[in-house]
């Protein structure tokens, strides 16, 4: 559905994406993941034909993004990253503008976005500018999906906003998904990439892999352990200074720690702690996250 | 233990809306306290008085111990505040900054000169003085934001949701520097959106619809509200399902 070869682009001297190829298949949620200035935003615009690619081809449903944009644009829902809605229009005019634009009307495709809409149809004589934060974004979405698009493109919808608002935005998502429209969202959130088919770990213009999110948890094959005590702050500096660890990065209640070469039991671990005086040690092997696969693929590209 | 931030009965309206709904705790010296809610729970309009930049409609609050009705000016002396949208001016050098923000916090040009050459030592960020904030690499930035915020050594730095779009691994390093500051006794009172996170606070509070809803720590949380972690004690709260 979406299928981008060897797109390259700079802004003077800032190389913000360099030579991304990916497949996205019809009905498929896919997901870019990965911090600022990974090129999330630069890759979306060029599909969304705001921006000019300095090299390589996109097209989308068969559509070329150079000479073919009228189409795209008419066939492509998008989402910007910030919030792009007229704030002096209420949440009902901003709907009709939306709609108007794409010469159709809020009834006509009501059936699609009447699940999100419904959430904010109380307020839709409200001014977009004073929604909160949760009720901005279900409105950018409706507005995004007003024309019926085949594709959405969301750039960040969840940055800032609250872990339950982001629970309820991917079930939303997942719904657009079943009615059968191809779903590109990028994310700095590790977590939310196991709720895609698939992603792409995108990090300073390059994707670093592409592949399930099972799949790329399967593929980490270090030797992970998971340790804590009571004094948390305490085991981080010791492990960190203790020769046979490789890394110790802080996971929640625990840390997620791998030894040199992945040749360390889990009790010389625990027999160097306790001579270091750790109180309520923990030390048991655990399954790595997203997160432990996409740090180790950065650890070589990070000062 | 020293409180460094005293809480009473604290309220703020805007027209008929409650943001604020009598809120009441304390902050100690050298606790890392995590600020958790949902978007438009009143977390922002909380710190803004916390920062003397907004007065309550009623109730009492102190910060560094001085009167956040009457002793702003000194509320705004003692404390730091850094968050993912404004910290450091990009066309700015390292230095310049350091020199704007040691103006701004009245540090003389004398200490701020010794004061200046440690910091840059201690970071490693020597060879870059003279760059622009914009050229540096995201990590060294935030490194640098977070000790400019700490430059003057308040009581307490403020940290609004500093972590926001930033990779996993500088993230965590963001944290050593937060337990580094705590460590010195500095109260670091912060705000997120990563559950992982508010387990690495010593406290934590949540808030709802202008109240907060529960304020311990991550460990009593999770036994309280029978939760595996604290992305369900949040869960749980903020959505009222019990």
């Amino acid at each position: 559905m979406i299928s981008i070869q060897h797109i390259s682009k700079s802004y003077k001297e800032v190389q913000a994406i360099t030579d991304i190829s990916l497949e996205v298949q019809k009905g498929e949620l896919f997901g870019l993941i990965g911090p600022d200035g990974a090129g999330k935003t630069t890759l979306m615009r060029i599909l969304m034909t705001l921006l000019i690619q300095d090299e390589g081809t996109a097209t989308m449903n068969g559509f070329d993004i150079i000479k073919d944009y009228k189409k795209i644009r008419n066939m492509v829902g998008y989402m910007p990253g910030r919030f792009s809605l007229y704030q002096d229009l209420t949440v009902e005019e901003n709907l009709n503008f939306f709609a108007t634009v794409f010469k159709t009307t809020v009834s006509e495709n009501y059936d699609l976005i009447r699940d999100i809409y419904i959430q904010i149809e109380p307020f839709k004589k409200r001014l977009a500018g004073k929604l909160s934060g949760g009720m901005k974004q279900k409105l950018a979405l409706s507005c995004a999906l007003i024309h019926k698009p085949e594709i959405l493109i969301l750039d960040e919808p969840t940055t800032g906003v609250d872990a339950v608002s982001r629970k309820e935005f991917w079930e939303m998502l997942k719904n657009l998904q079943q009615k059968g429209i191809t779903i590109l969202v990028s994310t700095p959130y590790m977590d939310e990439a196991m709720l895609c088919n698939r992603v792409a770990l995108m990090q300073k213009g390059k994707v670093l892999d592409i592949d399930t999110p099972r799949n790329l948890v399967d593929g980490y094959t270090r030797k992970l352990y998971a340790i804590r005590s009571n004094d948390m702050h305490r085991l981080i500096l010791d492990l960190r200074s203790y020769e046979k660890t490789d890394s110790a990065y802080a996971f929640g209640q625990y840390l997620h720690v791998t030894g040199k070469d992945d040749e360390v039991e889990a009790t010389e671990f625990e027999n160097y702690l306790m001579r270091k005086n750790h109180e309520d040690l923990e030390v048991h092997d655990i399954a790595p996250t997203i997160e432990d696969v996409f740090m180790e693929l950065l650890q070589d590209t990070i000062v | 233990m020293e409180k460094v931030i005293e809480v009473r009965n604290l309220v703020k309206k805007f027209g008929s809306f409650v943001a604020n709904d009598h809120l009441n705790f304390d902050v100690y010296q050298g606790e890392i306290f995590g600020f958790l809610g949902a978007n438009g729970a009143g977390k922002t309009t909380a710190m803004k008085i916390l920062c003397g930049l907004s007065s309550p409609t009623s109730g009492e609050a102190k910060v560094a111990s001085f009167d956040i009705y009457k002793e702003t000016e000194k509320v705004k002396r003692n404390i730091g505040y850094m968050s993912q949208k404004f910290s450091l001016y990009e066309d700015l050098t390292v230095a310049e900054n350091i020199r704007f923000f040691s103006g701004v916090y009245g540090i003389s040009p004398a200490d701020r000169k010794e004061k200046q050459d440690k910091l840059l030592k201690d970071l490693g960020l020597e060879s870059a003085r003279d760059s622009l904030i914009g050229s540096l690499p995201l990590g060294w930035k935030q490194k640098l934001a977070f000790s400019v915020a700490i430059f003057h050594d308040p009581k307490i730095v403020f940290l609004d949701e500093p972590t926001g779009g930033v990779d996993p691994i500088t993230r965590r390093k963001f944290w050593d520097l937060i337990y580094e500051a705590s460590d010195r006794g500095i109260t670091v009172f912060v705000t997120t959106h990563y559950m992982d996170e508010a387990e690495y606070c010593n406290r934590v509070s949540i808030m709802n619809a202008g109240r907060i809803e529960a304020l311990d720590t991550p460990e009593n949380l999770k036994k309280q509200y029978s939760a595996k972690n604290m992305d369900e004690v949040f869960l749980k709260i903020a959505r009222n399902v019990d």
